[in-house]
């Protein structure tokens, strides 16, 4: 099983609902985020082309929080999900520093916080609460290894991109394009 | 100005309240339970509501966490309006249930030592209070003299107990502020509106023309979800836009028109559907009247001629009215929502509905639908009397075919200069804050230097409560019952509203308050119901459910009664005009004196060294009314004024530097706005977001935080067929250093 | 025009608008580890040699500082730990791939070394020093029993220490500026300076301090050309980490690196120190005083800058 997310650029139209869902949903302190959204703009007036992205963890296939993490709180859990374990994180931010996303925040009750595929919800059959709200649908998440799953079948039908793939981290959020 | 009444402060109540405010929103910031990855969703309690957070009245739960603490809210799947996805303003609504800065308790205008200033009152006291100003009002002027602005769900309950009273004097914002133009115009052609939700059938449309409507910023919740199906589908978009909004983003084609000259593109789309025969032929023939004045008028307006005025290349004019014809009957000129622009927002919806029309979208498959609408039992209360005057005696012969009370009429009726009729000397304002909403503050403020009563109805200590003389806290829509939503859809629907939590503070729901006011009145018969859930309960009964059952499903839709959704092949459909026919060419107009098929008159342009102030809507804010909320400043917690780079280098101005702006009436913005240059906008234009820069000091997150475009909006483009307010006829300038004290407010 | 904003917003404390989740603990942990390392080293590669009595220092006296120094790190690291009651959680789990594991262990075993090392020579010090307890002094003769393989593990815990320091950086690929192999050999020449820099400070033997001003002038060459590669890898490399350089070439961080790290704690002390080889009088102190200024101030710089270096946004 490997779970995987999508986002499609196209329908996206940044209004940051997933950021307030995630927040609701999973009680990500308000100044806080697990979630956010980028949106870039090149061209001149009138010649313009725009693309929003909504943005977490990637979850990488190879990911550097999970290798640098002195105490084994990151972590690979079952689908590939990367979590932490909130009784063993020391709070020491080198995960932090390895994200090169900037996926990771430092709780404010001292551990460290990303976007965890809302494991609650997935393991009980809902999607994860950004998906769920997204007015756009324009977020699509399953197991890359089940060809049937929503993010299969877009990723088959769609060009898609990743974030930084020099990083060499193998992310599995993908953009469409 | 001579100033009988100041604007207060409710900070001057006191620290102790503002720190028991802040107290309990860090209470409620971690309310959290920290995610325990792995863990089943507690077993929660889940009540059924609508959305209060904008119109478009999305169906949704209310969910707690084990502490019993209101934890999310999302969309019911069996609402059409969200189909169980709700926007982030609604997702985000928990905010205005922890908002430390709500109002607490009622508030009475007071005369301390020379210095107004409010103190906390009972609920009995203030409501007595109120009572007593509106039968002197009513024995010294009538009762007409009473006018109500009102805005949202809460309506009904001000508008019963106001009607009772015996005045008609009774407006909301959503008119002449918003979809007036359009009702009124669509009403002149086909004989009806096109509603909220809009009746717009964009899920199965193969064109989709924006005009204006900024659809993904405005995320009227509907039509967002649609789009993006649209989207996927490949439909056409063509959004007409000045500035490079979100939906031209997603467009096939964005024709960046100059502002205020859309009219001239309305009709040279219209010249070429006739004159290349792009029209649904059979659908005209069969259904409009007046097609040949229209083809006649229509003659010289060229994409050439446009062009000249719109700076729209003639090409793109061309072939985007080809695309619509190669779509039709399935396409959809979007009839928008906030019409009132340039004062002839009547005649440009009018141009909207006549294209429509033409292309045969108006009943058919991916046009307009035919909605569905339910209709409630109502109690049996004693019929209100006919009000002796009426609103229209305020301003005889203006605006003739306004079908509500124009809001910005009752307000400068209230100026006795101004009015030729009777005196306004009463308000009650419920859920809408007049001094961001209306344009042209300083006539606002000036009204209400007139008035002998004052009583403001609200959540928050917006700007209008700050005027009031009575402040009457009402609880959040999370916090009470209200009205059963009954809103024309693909099908029939009824959405419950009840409360999740008890209401904070010493705050009450609307319909209590009106209730012991109408007791308090002599009008207690107008209320039968102790509560108002008695009252739903009595209403479902007869609809055939039960509060009960609501309270487990919050929606209940029923299934149409005929199959027409759209119009059938060969349906004789009788439109309920005067001629029975869609009038293209509008008689009803010309017997009023206004063009019976629409013109371009040009508008005034900016001068040199000023631009077009025009303004929109952020996804995640409604007006001004969430830029407190917790959850959702913390999104966006400022506005900024979008600057093109060729005029930001004239002016030497960088992204994220604050200005001042100031329009041609020298009024200026309060506080200074950061500048985000971007080829996003026109060089012409600035763009900011509608709802920024509160001066109330109590809202301790929007506080001094952006631009209110409604300082900005003091000439106002009044339209003469039903008095609607165009707001985009201010031009402003920059001011790099702040500027000084002596421009008044 | 090219435009990117973050439409959400995001302000995600210490992340937000860029990385700066370590402040002062870790390079002053990296500064006290890799001094620390540097004074271990030089101390079991002359004990080793049997140059105990020419760097009597350098061997005996210096180590003192040692395990303070490691303390004073140890303790800067918890405090930057959030949180700070699962700070055990370090020793129950060995992760091969984490630098700060390395780390975290590493110390576990070099701290207690350096407090033997020390307690073997108290008397060094206080000549009437006395255990008190017999089991103490049983135990002290096995450590003088086996102080040559003390001294081994001295001198590797030390080289892993000092290399350490480097690598803990270098090892996120996520920051440009830190995203070179070249940084762990420079924090161990700087913290080999350091540890150098300790003796001379302490010494009154010239011809110890003449012999560790040498080391120090062969150490500042090496820094120097460590730094130079460096900044050849950056601008050859990739665009973010071109950027990355360019925080010292014309950036934010050019007057503050070149100034204080390069200028006062390598090129004059040099200048210092060959001067006084040449016989010219300068005050003791001075050269390894700016050595030591120079080598925390390279960590502070570059812990900060690298913060600040990113792949996006
Ligand atoms: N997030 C959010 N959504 C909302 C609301 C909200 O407060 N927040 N409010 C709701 C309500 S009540 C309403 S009425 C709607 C309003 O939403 P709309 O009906 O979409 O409002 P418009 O005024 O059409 O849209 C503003 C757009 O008009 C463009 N514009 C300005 N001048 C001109 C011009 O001269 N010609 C043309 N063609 N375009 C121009 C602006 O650049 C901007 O993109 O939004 C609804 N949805
Ligand atoms: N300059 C400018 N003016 C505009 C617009 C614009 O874009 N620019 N847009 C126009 C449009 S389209 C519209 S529809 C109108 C909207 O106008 P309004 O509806 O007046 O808009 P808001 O500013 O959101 O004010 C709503 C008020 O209701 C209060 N409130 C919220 N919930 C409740 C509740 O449950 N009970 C009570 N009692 N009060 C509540 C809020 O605190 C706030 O004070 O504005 C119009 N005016
Ligand atoms: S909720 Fe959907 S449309 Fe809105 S910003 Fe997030 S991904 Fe984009
Ligand atoms: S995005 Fe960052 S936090 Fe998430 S798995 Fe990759 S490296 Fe780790
Ligand atoms: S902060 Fe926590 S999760 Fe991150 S590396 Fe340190 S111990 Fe691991
Ligand atoms: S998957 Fe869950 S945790 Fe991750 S961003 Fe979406 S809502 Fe937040
Ligand atoms: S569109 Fe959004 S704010 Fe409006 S009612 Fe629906 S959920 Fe609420
Ligand atoms: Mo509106």
């Amino acid at each position: 099983m490997r779970y995987a997310m999508a986002v499609d650029t196209k329908k996206c139209v940044g209004c940051s609902d997933c950021v307030v869902a995630c927040q609701t949903e999973n009680n990500v302190p308000i100044g806080f985020c697990r979630d956010w959204v980028v949106e870039t703009m090149a061209g001149s007036y009138p010649q313009l082309e725009i693309e929003i992205r909504s943005e977490r963890c990637n979850h990488c296939a190879n990911a550097p929080c999970v290798r640098c993490c002195p105490t084994g709180a990151s972590h690979f859990d079952t689908g590939g999900i990367i979590l932490v374990k909130q009784n063993k994180c020391i709070g020491c931010g080198a995960c932090i520093a390895s994200c090169p996303y900037d996926a990771r925040y430092p709780h404010p009750d001292g551990y460290v916080d990303k976007c965890t595929f809302c494991v609650q919800r997935i393991r009980n059959g809902m999607p994860p609460a950004c998906a769920a709200v997204c007015p756009t649908k324009c977020i699509y998440f399953g197991d890359l290894d089940d060809p049937n799953s929503d993010v299969s079948l877009v990723l088959k039908k769609r060009k898609f991109k990743t974030l930084i793939p020099e990083a060499g981290t193998d992310p599995k959020l993908y953009f469409l394009i | 100005m001579t100033s009988r009444r100041e604007f207060i402060k409710i900070t001057a109540l006191g620290v102790g309240a503002i720190a028991a405010g802040t107290g309990m929103y860090k209470a409620g910031r971690f309310f959290a339970l920290p995610d325990k990855p792995g863990k089943v969703d507690p077993d929660l309690t889940r009540t059924p509501t609508y959305c209060e957070v904008c119109f478009w009245k999305c169906a949704g739960w209310v969910y707690k966490n084990p502490e019993g603490r209101i934890w999310k809210i999302t969309g019911n799947e069996e609402d059409q309006h969200c189909n169980g996805r709700f926007c982030p303003r609604g997702t985000g609504g928990v905010g205005m249930y922890y908002d430390g800065d709500r109002l607490k308790n009622p508030l009475i205008r007071v005369e301390e030592r020379g210095k107004q200033v409010f103190r906390e009152a009972s609920w009995d006291e203030a409501l007595e209070h109120v009572a007593g100003k509106m039968k002197n009002i009513a024995s010294k002027y009538g009762p007409e003299s009473i006018a109500l602005f009102t805005h949202g769900s809460g309506s009904a309950n001000f508008t019963t107990l106001v009607k009772a009273f015996g005045s008609g004097n009774i407006a909301e914002p959503s008119y002449a502020q918003c979809r007036g133009p359009r009702d009124e115009a669509f009403f002149a052609t086909f004989g009806e509106e096109v509603y909220s939700p809009e009746v717009t059938d964009i899920r199965d449309t193969k064109c989709l023309v924006l005009i204006g409507s900024h659809i993904g910023e405005n995320m009227h919740n509907g039509q967002i979800q649609e789009m993006s199906d649209a989207i996927d589908k490949g439909t056409t978009i063509i959004t007409v836009d000045p500035r490079f909004s979100t939906a031209a983003g997603k467009s096939k084609y964005w024709l960046p028109i100059k502002p205020s000259t859309d009219l001239a593109l309305l009709l040279s789309w219209t010249h070429e559907i006739i004159y290349n025969e792009y029209y649904d032929r059979k659908y005209v023939e069969k259904y409009c009247t007046g097609f040949d004045k229209l083809k006649e008028h229509v003659k010289d307006f060229t994409p050439e001629w446009a062009y000249g005025i719109t700076t729209l290349k003639p090409d793109l004019i061309r072939k985007t009215a080809r695309e619509m014809a190669n779509a039709s009957p399935a396409v959809l000129v979007h009839p928008g929502r906030h019409v009132t622009w340039y004062g002839d927002d009547t005649q440009r919806i009018r141009a909207i509905a006549i294209l429509n029309a033409l292309l045969g979208s108006w009943g058919r498959r991916g046009g307009f639908y035919r909605p569905a609408k339910f209709s409630l039992a109502q109690p049996d209360i004693p019929k209100f009397s006919e009000p002796a005057r009426l609103a229209q005696d305020l301003f005889p012969g203006k605006y003739p075919v306004a079908s509500s009370a124009v809001s910005n009429a009752l307000i400068d009726a209230t100026i006795p200069e101004n009015n030729p009729g009777y005196p306004i000397k009463g308000w009650i304002v419920n859920a809408t804050n007049l001094l961001s909403t209306i344009p042209n503050i300083p006539n606002t403020l000036k009204a209400i230097q007139n008035l002998d009563l004052l009583v403001a109805v609200d959540t928050m200590p917006m700007e209008i409560t700050g005027w009031a003389d009575v402040v009457l806290p009402e609880c959040t829509y999370l916090e009470r019952y209200d009205a059963l939503r009954v809103a024309p859809h693909r099908k029939p629907a009824i959405a419950l509203r009840m409360p999740a939590a008890e209401p904070m503070n010493n705050s009450k729901p609307g319909y209590w308050i009106t209730r012991e006011l109408s007791k308090k009145l002599g009008l207690a018969s107008y209320f039968p119901f102790e509560k108002q859930e008695d009252l739903l309960d009595w209403q479902l009964k007869k609809a055939g459910t039960s509060l009960e059952e609501m309270k487990k499903s919050g929606v209940k839709t029923f299934e149409r009664e005929q199959d027409d959704l759209y119009f059938a092949e060969d349906e004789n459909v009788v439109f309920p005009t005067d001629s029975g026919k869609i009038e293209l060419y509008s008689g009803y107009f010309e017997q009023l004196g206004f063009d019976p098929l629409p013109k371009y008159y040009p508008h005034e342009e900016p001068p040199e060294g000023f631009y077009r102030l025009i303004y929109g809507r952020a996804p995640m804010h409604t007006f001004g009314r969430t830029t407190n909320n917790p959850n959702l400043a913390d999104l966006m917690d400022e506005n900024c004024v979008w600057v093109n780079p060729k005029v930001a280098n004239e002016w030497g101005l960088k992204t994220d530097q604050l200005v001042w702006l100031k329009n041609q009436d020298d009024a200026v913005t309060d506080f200074p706005v950061k500048v985000r240059v971007t080829e996003r906008i026109r060089w012409d234009s600035v763009y900011i977001v509608h709802g920024f820069g509160h001066t109330g000091k109590q809202l301790s997150r929007a506080y001094g935080k952006g631009a209110s475009d409604t300082r900005l909006i003091t000439r106002v483009l009044v339209d003469p067929v039903m008095g609607g307010t165009g707001m985009r006829g201010n031009f402003v300038t920059f001011l790099t250093r702040e500027p000084g004290k002596e421009v008044a407010s | 025009m090219k435009e990117e904003l973050f439409v959400s917003g995001r302000i995600n404390h210490l992340v937000d608008p860029y990385l700066n989740i370590w402040h002062w603990q870790i390079p002053l942990y990296l500064f006290l580890g890799g001094m620390a390392a540097g004074i271990l080293c030089i101390a079991a590669l002359y004990y080793l040699r049997g140059r105990e009595k020419d760097y009597y220092t350098a061997v005996r006296i210096t180590p003192f500082l040692a395990p303070i120094l490691l303390v004073l790190g140890l303790v800067a690291l918890f405090i930057d730990l959030r949180h700070k009651l699962y700070f055990w959680k370090l020793y129950t789990n060995i992760r091969l791939q984490s630098p700060m594991s390395w780390g975290a262990w590493t110390l576990m075993v070099i701290t207690p070394v350096s407090f033997i090392w020390s307690a073997l020579h108290i008397r060094d010090i206080f000549p009437r020093w006395d255990w008190k307890y017999k089991w103490i002094y049983e135990i002290e003769k096995f450590f003088n029993k086996y102080k040559r393989a003390l001294a081994w593990v001295m001198l590797i815990y030390g080289i892993i220490l000092g290399i350490y320091t480097g690598i803990l950086l270098s090892a996120f690929n996520a920051r440009p500026l830190w995203n070179t192999s070249i940084l762990g050999p420079l924090f161990l020449a700087s913290g080999l300076s350091a540890g150098a820099a300790a003796t001379l400070l302490l010494s009154k033997n010239p011809a110890e301090r003449k012999q560790f001003a040498r080391i120090d002038l062969v150490i500042i060459g090496i820094e120097l050309f460590l730094i130079i590669h460096m900044f050849m890898g950056y601008l050859a490399s990739t665009q973010v980490q071109i950027e990355a350089a360019r925080m010292f070439l014309g950036g934010d961080f050019t007057m503050s690196f070149w100034i204080f790290a390069v200028i006062l704690g390598l090129l004059v002390p040099a200048l210092l120190e060959i001067l006084e080889l040449g016989k010219v009088h300068i005050p003791a102190v001075v050269p390894p005083v700016l050595v030591l200024f120079g080598s925390l101030m390279l960590r502070f710089i570059i812990v900060h800058a690298g913060q600040v270096s990113r792949w996006l946004y």
